[in-house]
């Protein structure tokens, strides 16, 4: 089984998918519990995968090779290393509370609904399983599609011009990228990501492959100047759509940079470090600032996933600073480590904060923060959950945000003191924002009469935030596990990074 | 010669056979029986398919009547799409002519004479049998836009693509007489063996002609001035025709004419080439944006595919040409299915031929709209669609021979191209129907051919190999 649980990973949820929309709406008690138990199935699958992975190598495990398209060299091939497999984990468990929380909520096509959500879960598991650059991409590509339904159909008033805009800001980043794929194809004979890797290439083609990555993986993550889609895709967004956006598809502008840029364009990376450094500040700082204003609770927890995703790509490309600073090469993998699982513990806690508004959301149809207010009066479970989420998304001690962030300041420390002193101003404003919103929305007098009239948290919706909560003090108290199974691969890409690739 | 000997033309002989069968049977059961002429029809293509299997399938080159006849694997995968594309228009074609009550068996007829164009085309090893494809396809094709008599518009654009299309017949005419007279030789190897010295004044001046008039026929800019007018103006059914069927004559035309008889001047026609594919590409995808009625949207999205496939042929490489190849029978396949839809989606006095007229098709016909949704996706070159691979292979054949200008300007209008292929599923999907629309056409045959289609685009799309392959195999 061991040979295809990744294909399986990928086409289960896919094949579900596809039975709940040929079951139609008419059917579509049966296509919600199908969607549970498909996507409860993929988790499972998530057992053998962490239970027989080998923490003691950075090669890629379960693998599998077929022939695709011999002719050009492409090849059905999948396998994971420690840095895409907890991200296959997190997506397989981050569907599970976007499939229960649509559960009595969408009522207009759930059967589509549902199979978005389905195909782009097996989507997603092949982004981050993918061993060929061209079956990466494909899947890559696929994912808009779903992606740009979710938004388009079940999203709010502005909708159409919020998903129209993903679509066409994340296509412009990934064409560029296939055209640099192909540049490496033809050079290198191959579209394997490992012979990419391999490739010598002269720092000019670097400088531009490296800028044609930039461009996608920025748009994705999304890093500041590029990140305008993100706010109104979030806000026009179903909850589930912003989940999964947050959680997931964000970070597969991080995993490109690891998997891409740093060991495909080293020579490039190293002589643009400071460019990211500064973009990802940028971002920390004055996406912090914006996102303590915006009057909206969906648009300010996405501007202050921005903001946290500045500390993945700031992360990420400590790397050379810090073996420029320390003369060393022992430490430098800290950064990275840091932009991993500040990847994990953003999918958990921005979905949570997502879902959380997703709850108030269902009950008022308002997102304004000024039309809330005391909500702790009348639902005290829900206010007990949502100020732990708030607090891990400031870096709490104790929840897994303070791991994340933790890690990537320490390791700008390493680098330099003012790397680390503009990036620790997060703390102050991640504070700023998340508990403003905090307190206006939960705490003091009752809002008004509709806030009043408020119900506390029913059974569906303690299940999911009780789990996400759980797993979210789980990383914060106990990372060693994860830190454990990224080992390898980060030591790998480590030398990958600082080595050069200018042929001779 | 004896019947052996020219079994490889026997396509050719066959489709004239059985346009005389048609006539016949037209003039005497048609008239009592309408439809029955195009039931026959069918079946003759059906046929001609088959022989074409048994009798066309060379695995070489063979050359006929005296040089100016070739058949080749290329010109056997050619015809074959030539009889399915044929097929499946005429498949589609039917409920619309039926419904408009110019369901006549002149149309099958000059359907047929235009598809024998086609296969001279891309058989032709000479100037004059390549002019002889050219006339016969273009003559019958002006008539079908025609076909609906009592259509001032279409009779307008019938009469704008006549007269435009004698010019661009005159161009070849003139190109091909200079060629003549500085080879002494109509025949394509000839000329090929004559002509190997670039930069020659003569061929230059000579090649300009062919250049303009084979872009004319693609639709090329800036010689695309007709192909809007008379997608827009032609009933839906011919446009259908016209937009898929004949494109893989033109890709003959210009491989047979440029790629091989005129291979000693490729530096000079490529650099004839390249600012008219980088222009076809920027005017086909701007000026698409601003379309509001979608036969014209889709025409403007032609010429930007149009663009594309000059691209390949830029490379000019064999491997060019295969993704040339590829991308011609990708594009014949996407545009079947599109035009396909608007087919099925207009009635009687409903011509379904504005954007607006989508809106909220999802409800109205959830099979329609999804496969139409399919299609623009695949048209705007999102995996796991087809026409993804069809842009990868051109994209590919470009770096290979280090043009990355030209990749960049590709890949950079593909995103424009998405954003109508966008709309045109927003309007399905995210927008609600208008109440006056009609309802679709309901015959479960036709809907059963169009489901088979969006799905060979998504079939092709998740296994490209077997396409790709025979693509590069039949091109050396």
């Amino acid at each position: 089984m061991h040979d295809h649980l990744l294909s399986l990973l990928i086409w289960l949820p896919i094949a579900a998918g596809v039975v709940v929309l040929l079951l139609g709406e008419r059917n579509i008690a049966a296509g919600r519990w199908l969607s549970l138990i498909a996507s409860l199935a993929t988790l499972a699958l998530c057992v053998p995968l962490w239970r027989d992975f080998n923490t003691h190598t950075a090669a890629y495990q379960f693998v599998q090779k077929a022939a695709w398209i011999a002719r050009f060299h492409a090849y059905y091939a999948l396998g994971v290393d420690g840095i895409s497999m907890p991200l296959i984990v997190l997506t397989a468990f981050m569907t599970i509370p976007v499939v229960i929380a649509g559960w009595r909520v969408i009522s207009a096509r759930p059967a589509q609904y549902y199979a978005s959500f389905l195909i782009m879960e097996g989507l997603m598991i092949g982004v981050f399983a993918a061993t060929d650059a061209l079956l990466f991409y494909f899947f890559w590509e696929a994912m808009l599609i779903p992606m740009f339904l979710i938004i388009g159909i079940w999203g709010g008033p502005r909708r159409v011009y919020a998903t129209i805009k993903f679509f066409l800001y994340t296509f412009l980043g990934s064409v560029l990228m296939l055209a640099a794929l192909i540049y490496m194809y033809v050079k290198a004979g191959s579209y394997s990501i490992a012979a990419f890797q391999a490739l010598p290439l002269t720092l000019a083609e670097q400088r531009w492959i490296f800028a044609a990555f930039l461009i996608a993986f920025a748009v994705k993550v999304p890093m500041w100047p590029v990140h305008t889609w993100l706010p109104d895709a979030h806000v026009e967004a179903p909850t589930g759509g912003s989940v999964i956006l947050a959680a997931i598809m964000l970070k597969m502008g991080g995993y490109g940079f690891l998997r891409f840029s740093l060991p495909i364009t080293p020579d490039a990376c190293r002589e643009l470090d400071l460019l990211i450094i500064t973009l990802s500040l940028i971002a920390v700082i004055y996406i912090g600032f914006v996102a303590i204003v915006q009057p909206d609770m969906k648009k300010l927890i996405a501007y202050s996933s921005i903001a946290h995703m500045g500390f993945v790509t700031l992360g990420a490309f400590l790397v050379y600073a810090i073996v420029k600073a320390t003369a060393s090469t022992q430490g430098a993998g800290m950064g990275i480590d840091g932009a991993m699982v500040q990847m994990i513990s953003h999918g958990l806690i921005s979905g949570a904060l997502f879902l959380c508004v997703g709850v108030l959301y269902d009950r008022m149809h308002t997102r304004q923060i000024a039309d809330y207010g005391g909500v702790i009066n009348t639902m005290p479970v829900f206010a007990g959950f949502m100020v732990l989420f708030a607090l891990a998304n400031t870096g709490l001690p104790g929840t897994s945000g303070f791991v994340g962030e933790f890690l990537v300041i320490l390791a700008s420390f390493k680098a330099s003191f003012w790397y680390a002193a503009l990036a620790a101003v997060t703390l102050i404003l991640g504070a700023s924002y998340s508990l403003w919103l905090v307190k206006r929305v939960l705490f003091g007098p009752v809002g008004n009469e509709r806030v009043a009239k408020l119900n506390d948290l029913d059974g569906r919706e303690f299940l999911i935030l009780g789990a996400l909560a759980a797993v979210v003090l789980l990383v914060g108290i106990w990372p060693a596990p994860l830190l454990k199974v990224m080992e390898p691969s980060i030591q790998h890409l480590v030398s990958q990074a600082i080595a050069t690739k200018i042929p001779v | 010669m004896n019947l052996h000997s020219i079994a490889a033309a026997i396509p050719e002989i066959y489709l004239i056979a059985a346009i005389c069968l048609v006539l016949l049977f037209e003039a005497f059961v048609g008239a009592r029986r309408p439809g029955a002429t195009g039931t026959l029809t069918l079946l003759v293509l059906v046929i001609g398919a088959a022989l074409t299997v048994v009798f066309a399938d060379v695995t070489h080159r063979v050359v006929l009547f005296d040089g100016s006849y070739v058949a080749d694997p290329l010109a056997f995968v050619l015809k074959l799409a030539g009889f399915l594309s044929v097929a499946v228009a005429l498949l589609y074609s039917r409920s619309y002519l039926q419904g408009r009550d110019i369901l006549k068996g002149e149309y099958y007829v000059l359907a047929l004479s235009a598809l024998l164009g086609i296969f001279v085309l891309i058989s032709a090893n000479s100037l004059l049998t390549i002019y002889l494809g050219v006339e016969l396809l273009a003559l019958s094709v002006y008539a079908m836009v025609a076909f609906d008599r009592e259509s001032g518009v279409a009779a307008e654009a019938a009469m704008k693509y006549f007269v435009l299309g004698a010019i661009a017949s005159g161009m070849l005419l003139y190109g091909m007489s200079i060629i003549y007279g500085l080879t002494g030789t109509l025949n394509l190897d000839g000329i090929a063996v004559a002509l190997n010295a670039p930069n020659n004044l003569g061929v230059i001046l000579g090649l300009t002609f062919i250049v303009v008039a084979v872009s004319f026929k693609f639709g090329a800019v800036p010689f695309h001035m007709w192909l809007p007018d008379a997608y827009e103006g032609a009933p839906t059914c011919v446009t259908l025709f016209i937009g898929t069927a004949p494109k893989i004559a033109y890709f003959a035309l210009a491989l047979r004419l440029l790629t091989h008889g005129l291979a000693g001047a490729t530096v000079d026609w490529t650099r004839m080439l390249t600012p008219i594919a980088v222009l076809t590409l920027v005017v086909g995808n701007l000026v698409a944006i601003v379309q509001s009625n979608i036969k014209r949207m889709l025409a403007y999205s032609t010429i930007s595919h149009v663009g594309f496939i000059l691209l390949g042929f830029i490379a000019g490489t064999a491997s060019g040409y295969s993704a040339a190849l590829y991308y011609t029978l990708v594009y014949v396949l996407m545009t079947l299915g599109s035009f396909g839809v608007v087919v099925l989606a207009s009635r009687k006095g409903f011509e379904a031929d504005r954007l607006e007229d989508y809106k909220g098709l999802y409800r109205r016909d959830p099979l329609l709209a999804l496969a139409m949704a399919m299609l623009m996706f695949s048209t705007a070159g999102v995996p796991p669609f087809v026409g993804f691979w069809a842009k990868l292979r051109i994209i590919q054949a470009l770096w290979e021979t280090s043009h990355p200008w030209l990749v960049i300007i590709a890949v950079t209008m593909s995103v424009v191209g998405a954003f109508y292929y966008l709309r045109v599923i927003k309007l399905m999907y995210f927008d609600e129907a208008s109440a006056s629309a009609p309802e679709t056409v309901r015959s479960f045959g036709v809907r059963f051919a169009l489901g088979l289609n969006a799905a060979a685009v998504l079939v092709l799309g998740v296994l490209p190999a077997p396409l790709l392959d025979l693509c590069s195999r039949v091109i050396h």
